[in-house]
């Protein structure tokens, strides 16, 4: 009778070691492979090679031209859209370029106006981004996107 | 002899609660984990912006390059400088077409350091154009401030 008991006794405890060696083994990898994302999203530019696209000769279709210009440490230095100088200040450039295109939805068959943005060499390429953001819209009260101008391009490149 | 076997074994502790905490930590982890974390680079930080968001879909065939503070481009783990970025375009190129695609469905996503020169992307992007691309996606890092 005593021997029976012995054996069941026996059957009921579970080994645990090994499983908690892996378990261990596993949160140690999760731990060293864990970093912290930062979100990340994408302005899109079509730009398909000049000459062989569809462009237009229709005069009123010209796009805005954002003139960046850089001193030598690739700091801006002073703004222009279509010949409007703007000096430094992004949100002066955001009101112009609402003034000038306004806030409407674009036709249905309209891309909405262009823009393209011609910037020194040696400018920081923060600075372009935050060119983009100004020009291609902003965020409302209720933090809604409003969307401004959607087709960006780039002038050639100066050296 | 009746007593003493009832006597308490002190060397074998109650282990449930600390494999509960356990598996919530591994499952917190697992949950997080991003292996997407692969198409990033630790030598670009990217420029922020308060309008960009994370795509609800990711860009068909994806050619990234990152570019480093000094130029440097790096596309597939193989280092390139504008000169020399035909070549490993090229290479993705031949990948597209024999999927039967062709480089006008191609996004090459631009992964620049906030403190590169603008011109070196526009260089990049002019490079890229030669090779039939047309459509670039502008990396930037969510700005929620």
């Amino acid at each position: 009778m005593r021997m029976r008991h012995e054996v069941e006794h026996e059957k009921n405890e579970l080994n645990m070691t090994s499983m908690i060696d892996i378990v261990f083994l596993l949160l140690v990898f999760f731990v060293m492979t864990f970093k912290i994302v930062e979100m990340e999203g994408d302005f899109t530019v079509r730009m398909p090679l000049a000459g062989d696209s569809n462009a237009t000769s229709d005069v009123t279709d010209l796009p805005l031209k954002l003139r960046l210009r850089a001193d030598n440490d690739g700091k801006l230095t002073s703004m222009s859209l279509n010949e409007i100088n703007l000096g430094t200040d992004f949100t002066k450039l955001r009101a112009n370029v609402i003034g000038l295109v306004g806030t409407d939805e674009p036709a249905e068959d309209d891309d909405g106006p262009e823009i393209e943005i011609d910037t020194d060499y040696n400018l920081r390429y923060a600075y372009v981004i935050q060119a983009i953001t100004s020009v291609s819209g902003y965020r409302d009260d209720t933090d809604q996107v409003v969307k401004l101008i959607e087709k960006i391009k780039f002038a050639k490149p100066r050296r | 002899m009746k007593v003493k076997s009832k006597k308490p074994n002190l060397a074998e502790g109650d282990l449930t609660p600390m494999i509960d905490m356990t598996f919530q930590l591994i499952a917190f982890f697992m949950v997080l984990i991003n292996f997407s974390q692969t198409e990033s680079n630790e030598r670009v930080v990217l420029p922020s912006s308060q309008l960009v968001k994370p795509p609800e879909k990711p860009l068909e065939f994806p050619i990234i390059l990152h570019v480093a503070k000094d130029g440097e481009i790096i596309l597939g783990g193989d280092s390139y400088t504008t000169e020399t970025l035909s070549t490993g375009l090229r290479r993705e190129l031949a990948v597209l077409r024999a999927e039967k695609k062709s480089p006008k469905d191609a996004n090459v996503i631009i992964r620049g350091h906030q403190d590169v020169a603008a011109g070196q992307v526009q260089e990049i992007i002019r490079v890229a154009q030669d090779q039939q691309l047309e459509q670039f996606a502008l990396r930037a890092k969510e700005d929620r401030s």
